[in-house]
């Protein structure tokens, strides 16, 4: 498929793909501002996440073709150090389609459920303020440039504490998860950036990849070492790394149904990609210090995660908070993964990060769908709908096996890679937590699925049936892929070796 | 046909049978006839499959890869045919007492019961002829998935309470310990998990302390083996319909366990490595603990169902003991115990069912007497219980016979003490029950007439009594099994010693 899009693809698109993927979102995005009708700004937001799909889909034929796995585009021809690159290869490749494909699913389905719950009039600025989101996390992972990364990072930021503040007209709860979110998240920016800072005090350079060449040379420079510390920090924050998450359960709990399910996909994702970017390719494992991050930093709080926020998701009586707390203990085994510090550990974390995304962008999509039919999120609500609204229910309990991991889903196959990566490197006990924590996921998505299936209905609203079509679809092709990402993991486990090879500058895994 | 296609069939055809129940599910008549015949023919498939086994071949299909390392696979050797006759074969039997009792005890849900039945011979299959531990482990899941609405099928608040227990607990257990050890095999065997003749552990250099984490993680791991402390989830499953304890809980399900503890012992470990690992001991010694202990629980108990129960937890044991003497006599003793238990134990669970249904009877203090009324269950009874105990001529006995041969041949003189003392308990808790109701002692009461008129339908009673003629009958073909099943515990590294076989 691959490459039949790189045989039909304009020679214009081949040759500017980097940057036409994030400048097509990113000027559209002014464009719908101005419009007057919701729709018309939705589909033309269908349009810029269907281009950026298709140039994503470009760059990684090109990263596969590449001789160096490599695809680099100087912004304006200007060349290093003066101007910026965007740089891709394997790693950041997955990143970008991961982003762009959930992008497409999420614009489509958002159609019903924007309408139910944002204003009318304040439609346009909706779309508007997601395409800005969408390009700010695509820029984040495509640039090759330390400082560029946090100008995205904060186009991405800005516009999603708008998203998640425009909750306020179902629930004004909303208002103060958003003020929330952009303090802690403005903090996380503020440490990456002073982080950055340090660093180009000690190279003089802000590209990437240049920072990387000069590090080993500075082997003990103390500035670099506390730029480290920022950069981790700051990364953290974003990526809702325990216990840095406490802007999470609120931001997914109230914002609108569509920005919980894009954000919970891709977000956090984006972050960690960052954070894997500066562990792995920036900074390397070898350094004293980082290997001591490892063992005593990110390990324990990875663990911590799984097992904490486990345990606060069983005690929610909401579903789509218990959903958020699950999403800080998932963020918990990918950190597990990379902190092994192995290229099986890296693959391990980005296969769970890729399925990750497709369990919870299908578990949001299907709570959306009762957000919008039976008007509520708690446990109490979901209670017998199994059997009025049997197709959501459906699409909810695949994902939710998956997230337990149940045999022949995506989410077995990641705990399969992880356990492997842990017990290569005899950390048995640290597969013992893993274990735990799926057990305590047996519980929390256990409740929700025996209330939709086995509990009769009290809600008296309930007499509508299913989520309307536009949703069904894209919630049933993320339920799906969840099944055949769990039969073959071909392409997945394919996409995260490659990553973790190209995070740690090798050929292939 | 090819082998490879009659293990599709073997896979497909309860696949089938679920779809076509499911759409001919508004005519019941029609819809018992789709899984008769399914069954009738899956049964037949197996017998063609076994044919191939016992001419020595050995039929494999390889569907595909899942992940590097992890492949979908089947390979049938001696053993899994077994295993996959007997829960083929008791199927048929069991579809026709099905049909009685779910009709005469007027269940709901029923085209949902026999769906779900069928998924859950489907997984039976899968774990029958798998070719590795993964595509194993992914049927046990299969299977405790699919048995779950059958056990909490009445959905009344107790039915409720026994599902949430039996899914959390295999659940729990397969997801905590069984696939930790899958994990750790697949990363100390190189990213493999095949079934290997010998032990695909056993060209490896395996630290002893590792193998018996690895092996208590195993034997705990599999909860369908029900070793206790993992043994309550069985009493707690009795709450489901008879046929459903009857097929499930005492040869489907609760065999898939055991069969999946001598597979990892067998081609996992391996005789050598198996008896190399320290903690063979240990958990030999909880398996003779499960099976006394359970077997004093078992008497202490009025229901019958909850008592049958409890001695299935002890017979169950016989088959992990078997697999921890480490001998060719003693995996041949549990090889034999998975057969003759599973038609023991079903035949004891049907009449029970048959009693329940005349008379709405579930203590066994009630039914003294009864046997007059109802003899030909009664007479079943007694003679399902003889083959339990393990007395001539009953199937039962030349398991308990193997098991005592192995444990001498290990060396453990303890264990010969533990399985008589297992059979004075299983005379204790079990003969009283159809001798009383046969003979009752003077000045019982007679039984109250039955809340069914017309008594026990005509399938309750003709399904048990023909698996009570297949306990005598299994007594009398032991050679011919026997002569099977051994290719299948063939240890590569000793092979010039041979074992003293009947």
């Amino acid at each position: 498929m691959i490459e039949a899009i790189l045989d039909m693809a304009p020679r214009w698109a081949l040759l500017h793909a980097p940057a036409l993927l994030i400048m097509v979102p990113l000027f559209l995005a002014p464009l719908l501002a101005i419009l007057p009708s919701g729709r018309l700004s939705w589909l033309i937001s269908i349009f810029a996440t269907v281009f950026a799909l298709f140039c994503a889909m470009i760059l990684v034929g090109q990263v596969q073709a590449s001789p160096v796995g490599v695809v680099g585009y100087d912004v304006g021809n200007w060349p290093v150090p003066i101007g910026i690159t965007l740089r891709v290869d394997a790693l950041n490749s997955m990143i970008l389609l991961l982003v762009a494909a959930i992008g497409v699913l999420a614009t489509i389905f958002s159609w019903p459920t924007v309408k139910a719950e944002i204003p009318e009039r304040k439609h346009p600025l909706f779309y508007s303020a997601f395409l800005v989101c969408f390009a700010g996390l695509s820029g984040v992972a495509i640039t090759g440039d330390a400082f560029n990364l946090f100008v995205f990072l904060e186009i991405s930021s800005i516009s999603t504490y708008v998203l998640v503040a425009l909750g306020a007209g179902r629930d004004r709860r909303a208002l103060p998860a958003a003020f929330n979110y952009l303090i802690m998240g403005t903090l996380g920016a503020s440490f990456y950036i002073i982080g950055v800072g340090f660093l180009y005090s000690a190279t003089g350079t802000l590209n990437i990849a240049q920072i990387a060449e000069m590090l080993p040379e500075l082997a003990g420079n103390r500035s670099v070492e506390a730029g480290f510390a920022f950069i981790i920090v700051g990364l953290g924050l974003k990526a809702a790394v325990w216990p840095l998450h406490q802007w999470l359960p609120n931001a997914y709990a109230y914002s609108p149904s569509f920005v919980t399910m894009f954000l919970s996909a891709t977000a956090t994702k984006v972050a960690l990609y960052a954070l894997i970017r500066y562990l792995f390719t920036v900074f390397r494992p070898e350094f004293a210090f980082e290997q001591a991050t490892f063992t005593y930093l990110l390990m324990p709080l990875g663990l911590a995660a799984m097992i904490t926020c486990s345990f606060q998701a069983v005690f929610q009586t909401d579903v789509r908070r218990t959903l958020a707390y699950s999403s800080v203990a998932q963020v918990g085994y990918m950190i597990l993964g990379v902190s092994v510090g192995t290229v099986a550990g890296v693959s391990a974390g980005l296969f769970h990060l890729l399925n990750h995304a497709m369990i919870k962008g299908a578990l949001f999509m299907a709570v959306a769908g009762v957000v919008l039919t039976f008007q509520g999120t708690t446990i109490r609500d979901f209670a017998g709908l199994g059997r009025t609204a049997p197709w959501t229910m459906t699409g909810f309990a695949i994902a939710g096996l998956s997230l337990i991991g149940v045999p022949l889903t995506a989410g077995f196959q990641s705990k399969l890679q992880l356990g492997y990566a842990l017990f290569d490197q005899g950390m048995w006990w640290a597969v013992v937590f893993v274990v735990f924590s799926s057990f305590l996921a047996v519980i929390y998505m256990g409740r929700i699925l025996e209330a939709i299936f086995f509990r009769p209905p009290i809600n008296p609203r309930k007499s509508r049936k299913e989520a309307p079509i536009l949703l069904l679809v894209p919630l049933w092709i993320l339920a799906l892929a969840n099944i055949y990402f769990g039969i073959t993991t071909e392409l997945p486990l394919g996409l995260a070796r490659d990553a973790a090879a190209a995070a740690f500058g090798l050929e292939a895994f | 046909m090819s082998s490879e296609l009659l293990i599709w069939a073997a896979l497909c055809l309860p696949l089938l049978i679920a779809a076509g129940i499911a759409i001919t599910g508004a005519f019941s008549n029609v819809r018992e006839g789709v899984t008769l015949t399914g069954a009738t023919i899956l049964f037949g498939v197996v017998i063609a499959l076994a044919s191939k086994v016992s001419a020595g071949q050995v039929p494999e299909l390889y569907i595909g890869q899942v992940a590097p390392g992890l492949d979908l696979a089947f390979k049938l050797e001696p053993l899994g045919a077994l295993f996959a006759l007997v829960a083929s074969g008791l199927w048929i039997v069991n579809s026709f007492y099905s049909i009685g009792y779910m009709r005469g005890n007027r269940e709901r849900n029923q085209t949902r019961f026999y769906i779900c039945f069928a998924i859950a011979i489907f997984g039976a299959m899968g774990v029958a002829m798998s070719a590795n531990l993964f595509t194993l482990f992914v049927f046990y899941e299969v299977l405790t998935l699919s048995t779950y609405p059958l056990v909490a099928h009445k959905g009344d608040a107790a039915a409720k309470r026994g599902g949430r227990i039996y899914l959390l607990t295999l659940l729990g257990t397969s997801i905590g310990l069984f696939l930790m050890a899958l994990m750790w095999t697949w990363a100390l065997a190189g990213q493999n998990l095949d079934f290997v003749q010998g032990g695909l552990l056993a060209g490896y250099d395996i630290d002893p302390a590792v193998a018996t984490a690895l092996l208590i993680l195993f034997a705990f791991g599999i909860g369908k083996a029900a070793l206790m402390p993992f043994h309550f989830w069985l009493p707690n499953a009795m709450v489901a319909p008879t046929p459903v304890s009857a097929l499930l809980h005492a040869v489907a399900v609760v065999k898939a366990g055991v069969f999946t503890v001598m597979k990892v012992s067998i081609y996992i470990f391996g005789e050598d490595l198996l008896n190399a690992t320290p903690g063979r001991e240990f958990v030999l010694w909880v398996a003779c603990f499960t099976i006394i202990v359970a077997s004093l629980i078992a008497m202490t108990k009025d229901n019958l169902k909850a008592r049958l129960a409890y001695s299935t937890i002890a017979q169950l044991s016989y088959i992990t003991l078997g697999a921890m003497l480490a001998t060719q006599a003693g995996f041949m003793g549990g090889a034999l115990q998975i057969a003759a238990h599973a038609v023991g134990k079903m035949t004891l669970f049907m009449c029970a069912g048959a009693i329940y249904v005349a008379t709405g009877l579930t203590n066994i203090s009630d039914m003294k007497g009864l046997g007059r009324k109802m003899p030909l269950v009664f007479i079943a009874f007694f003679i399902a219980t003889l083959s339990i105990i393990g007395i001539p001529p009953m199937a039962g006995a030349w398991a308990k016979y193997e098991l005592m041969q192995g444990a001498i041949d290990r060396g453990t003189d303890f264990v010969p003490w533990v399985l008589i003392g297992s059979s004075l308990l299983n005379i204790a808790y079990l003969l009283p029950i159809p001798i009383l109701a046969l003979m009752p002692t003077p000045g019982t009461p007679e039984p109250k007439p039955f809340k069914r008129p017309g008594g026990a339908p005509f399938f309750t009673v003709a399904a048990p009594v023909l698996t009570a003629a297949l306990c005598v009958v299994l007594f009398f073909l032991v050679g011919p099994l026997a002569d099977f099943l051994s290719p299948a515990f063939e240890n590569p590294t000793s092979s010039a010693f041979v074992g003293g076989q009947p």
